[in-house]
């Protein structure tokens, strides 16, 4: 598992350009800074009030006034900046973010992403996952391509023809990074763009709910440094 | 990473005439003299420009005294159609109005302050009082929330934010000193192309990242070299 | 001049029980612990908060950790309605809503600052994309600006607002380091009734003025007695 999580985090560092602003969900999108391509710097904003969040500290290291939105301890980059929560949610809400690299329970065949609440199960809050796929320029999910359910040792799809639970947001995903594959949403519906050489066309079509159109272009998911 | 730091030519290379762009400052203080010099070494021409006002007009301290801020854009000629809180202080976009050469287009200044940020922050707008039953809420949508009768200011988008930073470091953040903050922290950001000139250029990390009160992330391009006022 | 320095208990005399109060912080980083402390102490309850989530609660870091701001409260039992956009952090109040003894409000959490902005800059209201289409568009007014859908976010008000500076001085104007600031410099002045609790309290004039961030005019009490956080 944690090799399928390292590949989808290897492969997600590969969409980001020198000099992007980015917002990193906490777990897997978090990992995606450790893999960036050689020339590639990144600020990576950190909701609760700050651009330039530089990773996890040392115990003992911390600096208590700097966390991130998990509540975690974090090391800030020489160029930080820290400001108030309606500057913050400024700055995302008015596409000063260039992508965003969240997880998802479900997305869809019009982008459409549910990644907030189970109702009857899970009752976090959104906090401020709606202003981040509503505002960044590019929202990227990184996730297993199937939910895998430990009592029944069944998996089911998360990429569906239309998400059945609550909605994060309408029509803000642009790319889906699995372990299986990689998969554009478009104005005419999701297109599987790269394949990991584990799996097959047929594997990927048999996982996911959604209709996939497979690119002509259909390239090898590639994670090589 | 991406190197933000131009001469003043280089970073209004993409301004073309008949552009729209902001312009912080009040009465010109806080406004990036060395970028209003570009522009009129460029000879751009026709914009629309959004400002708190007019600047300060030629002759404003001393017989020899040039204009500043936005009025070297008026003395020059360049401004087609003005969007302010207050011209008064300069004749030229009165004169400009009657001679039919100039629009202006009036806006409450506090107003005008939340459709800067609303631009730059992502808001579709805001709903004031301010305005209400005035001239100002001419072809503006009045919404009534909870019995309170409102206007809805609508966000203001530019071409390019010239905004001054009393110190900036090389990533873009910067702060402005005492009252030359006004519309600084709220431009830069607020157009497709975001230009700060500093007085002083530091490294990032040098100074106390606290010190700063504007993200480098609202701006794209940075220019070294302005001046402190002359009185 | 008013003197605005008080002790914890004197600076919420008249907080009674069932009013509705902000508490800045996010999960307790930035939230004024010797208030949150003086609630308890003064036995108010059935309390509204408004805050970006609860807090922390109790044995976050070990098993003899205290909660930690707005999680001291519901600790407490005191809080019967709470506004927040992320409350997962602590299980009292999935608890208290499935036992029937809390409601929670959610809010983005960028709406949330806006909705507490607006109040305290006398706004109506603004107009965000966020929440289009979902659970949080429930009961607001939606409003199509140039062809594209917003949400009506309505201010949102308090009787008190509980802030945390690191430094303040005695007329009210005060800064937050770092990650600090969060919704310090949006709750003070949001409520009838704003008070700061600082870590250092200084004499007006001791400090370069630029340093502050918030202005004390948006301040009226002031306690000082803020301890660093404790991990």
């Amino acid at each position: 598992m944690a090799d399928l999580k390292t590949r989808i985090a290897k492969r997600c560092a590969k969409e980001f350009k020198d000099g992007y602003v980015a917002n990193l969900g906490i777990g897997l999108p978090t990992m995606v800074s450790s893999f960036l391509p050689e020339g590639v710097h990144i600020t990576i904003q950190s909701e609760n009030g700050f651009t330039g969040l530089e990773g996890s500290v040392e115990r003992g290291d911390e600096n208590v006034e700097i966390i991130n939105a998990g509540g975690g301890y974090v090391k800030a980059s020489p160029r930080v900046n820290y400001f108030d929560s309606a500057t913050s949610f400024g700055i995302i809400r008015g596409g000063h973010v260039d992508a965003t690299v969240l997880g998802a329970m479900q997305v869809d065949e019009q982008g459409n992403l549910a990644n907030w609440i189970i109702p009857g199960k899970m009752y976090a809050g959104m906090g401020g996952a709606m202003d981040l796929v509503v505002g960044a320029k590019e929202v990227i999910i990184t996730m297993l391509h199937q939910q895998f359910n430990k009592k029944t040792g069944v998996s089911k799809p998360k990429i569906l023809k239309e998400c059945n639970l609550p909605v994060t947001a309408l029509g803000v995903v642009d790319l889906i990074i699995t372990e299986m594959c990689v998969i554009k949403v478009t104005d005419e519906g999701l297109l599987l763009t790269e394949l990991h050489h584990d799996f097959t066309v047929e594997d990927v079509v048999a996982a996911t709910e959604a209709h996939l159109t497979v690119s002509p272009d259909l390239k090898p998911y590639d994670i090589s440094e | 990473m991406a190197n933000k730091i131009r001469t003043a030519l280089e970073a209004i290379a993409g301004l073309q005439d008949g552009m729209t762009i902001m312009v912080a400052g009040f009465m010109g203080t806080g406004t990036p003299e060395i970028l209003m010099d570009a522009i009129i070494e460029k000879g751009v021409k026709h914009l629309t420009v959004i400002c708190n006002d007019g600047g300060l007009p030629r002759g404003w301290y001393s017989d020899y005294d040039t204009p500043r801020g936005t009025g070297k854009l008026l003395e020059a000629g360049v401004i087609d159609h003005i969007i302010a809180s207050h011209v008064g202080l300069t004749p030229l976009v009165g004169q400009g109005i009657i001679d039919d050469t100039m629009e202006c287009t009036l806006v409450p200044q506090g107003s005008l302050v939340e459709k800067i940020r609303a631009n730059n922050f992502g808001l579709g707008g805001v709903l004031t009082p301010t305005g209400v039953g005035t001239i100002a809420a001419e072809g503006k949508m009045q919404i009534e929330i909870d019995g309170k009768m409102y206007l809805l200011e609508k966000p203001l988008r530019a071409d390019y934010s010239l905004c001054r930073a009393s110190v900036c470091d090389e990533f873009g953040n910067f702060l402005c000193n005492k009252t030359t903050k006004n519309f600084n922290y709220l431009m830069a950001g607020a157009a497709d192309h975001n230009i700060i000139a500093t007085e002083r250029l530091v490294k990032a990390g040098e100074l106390d990242p606290d010190t700063f009160q504007h993200s480098g992330v609202l701006v794209d391009m940075i220019v070294e070299g302005e001046k402190p006022w002359q009185i | 001049m008013t003197m605005k320095i008080r002790t914890a208990q004197e600076a919420i005399a008249g907080l009674k029980d069932g009013m509705t109060i902000m508490v800045a912080g996010f999960l307790g980083t930035g939230s004024p612990e010797i208030l949150m402390d003086a609630i308890l102490e003064k036995g108010v309850k059935h309390l509204t908060v408004i805050g970006n989530d609860g807090g922390l609660p109790r044995g976050w870091y070990n098993e003899y950790d205290t909660p930690r701001g707005i999680g001291k409260l519901l600790d407490a039992g005191a809080v019967d309605h709470i506004i927040a956009s992320h409350v997962g952090v602590n299980p009292l109040i999935g608890k208290g809503i499935i036992a029937g003894t809390m409601e929670c409000t959610l809010v983005p959490q960028g709406s949330l600052a806006e909705k507490i902005r607006a109040d305290n800059f006398g706004l109506g209201g603004v107009l965000t994309p966020t929440g289009v289409g979902t659970l949080a568009a429930e009961g607001k007014m939606q409003i199509e600006i140039d062809g594209k859908m917003y949400l009506l976010e309505k201010p949102l008000h308090a009787d008190y607002s509980f802030c945390r500076a690191s430094i303040c001085d005695d007329f009210g104007n005060f800064l937050c380091n770092k990650a600090t600031k969060n919704y310090n410099y949006l709750m003070a002045g949001a409520a009838d009734h704003n008070i700061v609790a600082t870590e250092r309290l200084v004499k007006a004039g001791e400090l370069d003025p630029d340093t502050f961030q918030h202005s004390g005019v948006l301040v009226d009490m002031i306690v000082e007695g803020e301890k660093p956080w404790q991990i």
